[in-house]
C-alpha cells in the first residue's frame, strides 16, 4: 500500500508539472496503476475476513481498471496525435486556445 | 280470408304501392340527377311509367276491395230511408298496426279505419289519380328534354333548365300516397301526420316551375294560410284528447279487451246513440248542478277546431285565398290535387268527424260554406284566366259541401264530394289540354276552339253540364251532378222548412246555382265558341295526343255516370249505409234551442223534393241561357253591363278585395314588426354588443399591455438573462490548462478526505 500511495503521488505530481503531453499521459498511467496496487492490496486475505465471497473483488476491479487505462491509453494517443497536427507541438500550454 | 281482414290488407297495400314508386323514382333518379345534371330520356320515362303502374294496380286493389265490399256486406241500395239503423250502427273494421310513441296515456299509433267511405273514397282518388297519372305523361312530355322557360328571365334571357319529369311523378306518387294515408287512418293523429303530408305535396307541387317568382309565392301562400288552419286543428285535438282521452275513430281490439274510440264513446249505445259530452269534458265539481253547458260548450269548441283544420285544407271563407293563387302548379296537379282529392280531404274529415260535430258546429259549418259558396261564385264571374275560373269554381263547390253537411246533409255532402271530384278533374284536365294547344290561360285569346279540338270541347261541355246539375226533374234522370247537387238543395228546403231564421241557408245555394251556370257557361263559349280572337293561337292550336284525351272520355263517362243507380254500384246506398250511427235522425240544439237540424230522409220527401228539383232545375236553366245571351248570341254586351255595375265589377275582379285585406291586416303589421324588430336587432342589441365587444378589446389591450409584457415576458426574459449570466461566469473557470485541473483535482480529493475524516471523528 505505501508503494501504491507512492506511485499515485509520484502520477499526480507527473501529471501536474509535466508540459509534455507524453509525460502527463504516463502520470495517467502511474496514478492508475498506484491506484491497482491499492484495490489488490486491500483485497488481501490479510488485511480483512473473506466469509461470503472468493476474495477476488480487488483483483477483478484491478482488471477492469487494467483495461479502462488501455482504452483511455488509445483514445489518449489518438487525441495527441490530433493535436500534434494540429499545433505542431505536445505542449500542453497551447491547449489553452481551446478554452471558450 | 274473412272479408274483415282482405278489405283491411288489400287497402293497405294498395295505400303503400305509391310510397313504393316514391321511394324509387326519390333514390333512383335523384342520384343520377347529382351526378350529371340532366337524368336520361329513357329513365324519366321509366320513372313515369313506374309511377303510373303503381297507382294503378293502387287502384285495381282498391276496386278489387271494393266489390268485396259490396259482396259482403248488408247495404240497403238506397231505400231504407234513414231510420233508426235497423241493423245497428255501421260496420267498420279498425285496429291499429304500430304505436309510434306513448307518453303517460297519450298514445300516438298508425292504425286504419275502414268503413264503406273508406272503401269508396279509395276508389275514387285511386281512380282518378289513375286518370290524371296518364294524362300527365303527356302533359308533362316537354319536362322530358331540357326546358326553356318563357316566363322566366335571367340576364335577359329565358331559362334554360333540365326537365324534371321524374321529379313531377315523385311528388305524385307521395302525394296519392298521403292522400290515402287521410282517407284510410284510424285515429286523429295520423290524419293529421298525413294531413301535413299532402300539404307539403301540395307545397311541392305548386312552387313546381320554382324559378317563377309567382310559383313560388303561391307556394308559399297554399303552405301558410294552410297552417292557419292547422293551429285551429290542433286546439280541437287537444280539447278532443284533453276530454275523452283518445284519437282513435273505432274501438281498437286489445287482448280480450276493447279499447272504445271517440265516436262510440261521446254516442254510446245506452243515450241512444246521440251526442252526449263525456265526464272527461266536465270537471268534477261542476257535475253535481246544471253540468250540461261547459261540457257541451267545450264539445262545441273542439269540433269548430277540428273544423278550422279543413277551413285551411278546403279552401273555406275567410281561408280560400290560396286555391286561385295554387293554380301556378301544372294542370294535372290543379286536377288531382287542388280540385278532386287534397281540397276534398277537409270535406272527407268533416263527414269522417260527423258524429263528434254539435249542432252549434254544424250551424258553423253551414255558414261557413254557404258564405264560401257565395263569393267564390261571384268572383268566378269576372276571371278571365280559365283555371281561376275553374278554382273558383271549385272553392265554391267545396262550399256547397260542407253547407250540406252544416245543415245535416251527410249523405248529400259526401255524394257531392264524389260526383264532384269527377266532373271537376275532368274540367281540369280539358283546361290543361286547351292550355296545351294554346299556351296560354287566358280566355280572352281564345275562342272557336271546338272545330279544332272537338274531344276536349264536348268533354268538357260534359263537365259543364255535371257542375250545373243538369237533368230533368220530372223524370228524374240526369248527370251525376244532377243528383248530388238537388239532394243539397233538398236538404236545404227541408232545413229552412224548420228553421225561418237560417232561410239564407237556402237561398246561397240556389243562387251559386244560378251562378255557377252562369260562369262555367261563360267559360264554355269564350273558349270553344264563336270567332277565334287571336287568329296566330287558333292557326297553332291542335287536339291532344291520345295519352291525354284517353282520360278525358273515361271521366267523362264517371261525370255521367256517377249518379246513376246501376246494378249493385250505387254510391248514394252504399253512402247511407255508411252514415255516422245517431247522425241520420237529425238534431236539436242545446244551446241555440231555436236550431233543429232535419233527419236527411225528409228531404226525400216527394213534396221537398218536387219543389227542390223544380228550383235548382230553374236556376241551372237561367243561368245557362243568361251566359247565352252574353256570351254566344251576344244579344248583351258583357263589357257594357260590367261598366254599368261598374263598382260590383271592381269588386268582383279584384277578388272582394281578400288579398289586399290580408295584405293590410296580416302581412302589412307582421313585416312592420319585423322590421322593427330588425331595427332594434341591428342597432340596439348590435350596438351593445359592440360596445362590450369594444370593452372586451379596450380591456384586453391593458392586461397585454401590463400583464403579458411585465410580467410573463419578464419572467422568461428574466431566466434567460440569468441563464446568460451564469454561463458567463463559469465559462470563466475553464481556462484550459490541464496542470491547473489536475491541481483542482487533487486539492478537492484532499479536501473531500478531509471532510469525510472530519465527519468520522465528529462522531
Amino acid at each position: 500500500m505505501v508503494v501504491g500511495a507512492l506511485l499515485f503521488t509520484c502520477g499526480v505530481v507527473c501529471m501536474a508539472t509535466k508540459r509534455n503531453l507524453l509525460g502527463v499521459l504516463m502520470g495517467v498511467e502511474l496514478v492508475l496503476n498506484g491506484a491497482n496496487l491499492n484495490f489488490i492490496a486491500l483485497g488481501s486475505p490479510y488485511l480483512r475476513s473473506v466469509e461470503g465471497s472468493l476474495g477476488l473483488d480487488g483483483q477483478l476491479i484491478a482488471l477492469f481498471v487494467i483495461v479502462l487505462a488501455a482504452a483511455e491509453a488509445a483514445v489518449a494517443l489518438a487525441i495527441a496525435l490530433n493535436f500534434y497536427n494540429n499545433f505542431q507541438t505536445i505542449d500542453i500550454d497551447h491547449a489553452e486556445s481551446l478554452s471558450g | 280470408m274473412s272479408s274483415a281482414s282482405i278489405i283491411p290488407n288489400l287497402l293497405t297495400l294498395a295505400w303503400l304501392l305509391p310510397l313504393v314508386a316514391f321511394a324509387v323514382i326519390c333514390l333512383g333518379c335523384s342520384m343520377v340527377q347529382r351526378r350529371q345534371g340532366q337524368v336520361p330520356y329513357e329513365l324519366q320515362r321509366r320513372a313515369g311509367l313506374l309511377s303510373v303502374g303503381a297507382i294503378g294496380a293502387a287502384t285495381l286493389l282498391s276496386f278489387i276491395a271494393l266489390f268485396v265490399w259490396l259482396g259482403t256486406h248488408e247495404w240497403t241500395g238506397g231505400a231504407h230511408g234513414g231510420e233508426l239503423h235497423p241493423n245497428g250502427p255501421p260496420r267498420y273494421y279498425a285496429d291499429d298496426w304500430y304505436s309510434l310513441v306513448e307518453i303517460g296515456s297519450l298514445k300516438l299509433t298508425l292504425g286504419y279505419y275502414v268503413d264503406a267511405l273508406t272503401v269508396l273514397m279509395f276508389a275514387m282518388v285511386t281512380f282518378i289519380a289513375t286518370c290524371v297519372h296518364v294524362y300527365a305523361l303527356g302533359y308533362m312530355h316537354d319536362e322530358l328534354h331540357e326546358v326553356t322557360d318563357h316566363e322566366v328571365n335571367v340576364r335577359g334571357r329565358h331559362l334554360h333548365r333540365p326537365g324534371r319529369f321524374h321529379r313531377f311523378f315523385q311528388y305524385l306518387s307521395l302525394f296519392s300516397f298521403s292522400m290515402l294515408g287521410i282517407v284510410i287512418a284510424g285515429n286523429l293523429a295520423m290524419v293529421f301526420m298525413f294531413w301535413e303530408l299532402v300539404g307539403i305535396c301540395s307545397y311541392f307541387l305548386i312552387g313546381f316551375y320554382i324559378e317563377r317568382h309567382s310559383a313560388s309565392t303561391a307556394a308559399n301562400k297554399a303552405f301558410i294560410v294552410n297552417r292557419v288552419g292547422d293551429f285551429g286543428m290542433l286546439i280541437g285535438m287537444m280539447a278532443l284528447w284533453a276530454s275523452v282521452g283518445t284519437f282513435s275513430f273505432g274501438d281498437i281490439p286489445q287482448g280480450d279487451k276493447v279499447q272504445p274510440g271517440l265516436f262510440s264513446q261521446l254516442r254510446n249505445e245506452s243515450n241512444d246513440f246521440a251526442l252526449v259530452p263525456t265526464v272527461g269534458f266536465v270537471s268534477p265539481q261542476e257535475e253535481s248542478a246544471d253540468a250540461k253547458y261547459p261540457g257541451y260548450w267545450l264539445l262545441t269548441i273542439a269540433g269548430i277546431g277540428i273544423f278550422c283544420g279543413c277551413v285551411g285544407k278546403s279552401a273555406q271563407f275567410p281561408l280560400h285565398v290560396w286555391l286561385p293563387d295554387a293554380m301556378e302548379g301544372p294542370t294535372p296537379v290543379s286536377a288531382l290535387v287542388h280540385s278532386a282529392t287534397m281540397v276534398a280531404a277537409g270535406v272527407y274529415l268533416v263527414g269522417r268527424f260527423y258524429p263528434v260535430f254539435t249542432p252549434e258546429a254544424l250551424l258553423v259549418i253551414a255558414y261557413t260554406g254557404c258564405i264560401t259558396l257565395f263569393i267564390a261564385a261571384t268572383i268566378a264571374l269576372t276571371a278571365t284566366d280559365i283555371k281561376r275560373v275553374l278554382a273558383y269554381s271549385t272553392v265554391s263547390q267545396l262550399g256547397y259541401m260542407m253547407l250540406a253537411l252544416g245543415i245535416g246533409g251527410w249523405v248529400a255532402g259526401m255524394f257531392h264530394l264524389m260526383t264532384h271530384a269527377f266532373f271537376k278533374s275532368l274540367l281540369f284536365l280539358c283546361s290543361g289540354s286547351v292550355i296545351h294547344a294554346v299556351h296560354t290561360n287566358e280566355l280572352p285569346l281564345m275562342g272557336g276552339l271546338r272545330k279544332k279540338m272537338p274531344i276536349t270541347a264536348y268533354t268538357m261541355l260534359v263537365g259543364c253540364l255535371a257542375i250545373i246539375g243538369a237533368g230533368l226533374p220530372i223524370a228524374g234522370i240526369g248527370l251525376s251532378g244532377y243528383y248530388s247537387k238537388d239532394a243539397i238543395i233538398e236538404q236545404a228546403l227541408s232545413f229552412a222548412k224548420l228553421n225561418g231564421p237560417h232561410r239564407v241557408l237556402l237561398l246561397a245555394p240556389v243562387l251559386g246555382a244560378v251562378l255557377t251556370a252562369f260562369y262555367m257557361f261563360r267559360m264554355w263559349y269564350l273558349a270553344f265558341v264563336g270567332p277565334p280572337r287571336d287568329k296566330h293561337r287558333y292557326d297553332h292550336a291542335h287536339e291532344s295526343p291520345r295519352v291525354m284525351t284517353v282520360p278525358l272520355l273515361v271521366l267523362a263517362f264517371m261525370a255521367i255516370a256517377a249518379g246513376w243507380n246501376v246494378g249493385p254500384l250505387c254510391i248514394t246506398g252504399l253512402l247511407e249505409s255508411a252514415q255516422p250511427i245517431g247522425t241520420a235522425v237529425g238534431a236539436k240544439g242545446s244551446l241555440a234551442a231555436a236550431l233543429t237540424i232535419p233527419a236527411e230522409s225528409l228531404s226525400h220527401a216527394p213534396a221537398i223534393k218536387q219543389q227542390a228539383g223544380l228550383w235548382a232545375f230553374g236556376a241551372a236553366a237561367l243561368g245557362v241561357l243568361l251566359a247565352t245571351v252574353f256570351y254566344c248570341w251576344k244579344v248583351m254586351n258583357s263589357s257594357e253591363v260590367a261598366s254599368t255595375f261598374r263598382p260590383i265589377h271592381r269588386l268582383l275582379l279584384s277578388k272582394w278585395w281578400f288579398d289586399e285585406l290580408y295584405d293590410w291586416v296580416f302581412v302589412k303589421p307582421t313585416l312592420a314588426i319585423g322590421l322593427g324588430i330588425a331595427w332594434v336587432d341591428r342597432r340596439m342589441i348590435d350596438g351593445l354588443i359592440h360596445f362590450l365587444a369594444r370593452c372586451a378589446k379596450w380591456g384586453a389591450g391593458i392586461v397585454g399591455s401590463i400583464f403579458d409584457v411585465r410580467v410573463i415576458d419578464g419572467a422568461v426574459d428574466g431566466l434567460a438573462a440569468l441563464t446568460w449570466g451564469g454561463a458567463g461566469e463559469l465559462r470563466k473557470i475553464q481556462t484550459g490548462r490541464l496542470r491547473q485541473y489536475v491541481m483542482f483535482i487533487v486539492l478537492g480529493f484532499l479536501a473531500l478526505t478531509f471532510a469525510a475524516l472530519g465527519v468520522a471523528f465528529a462522531r
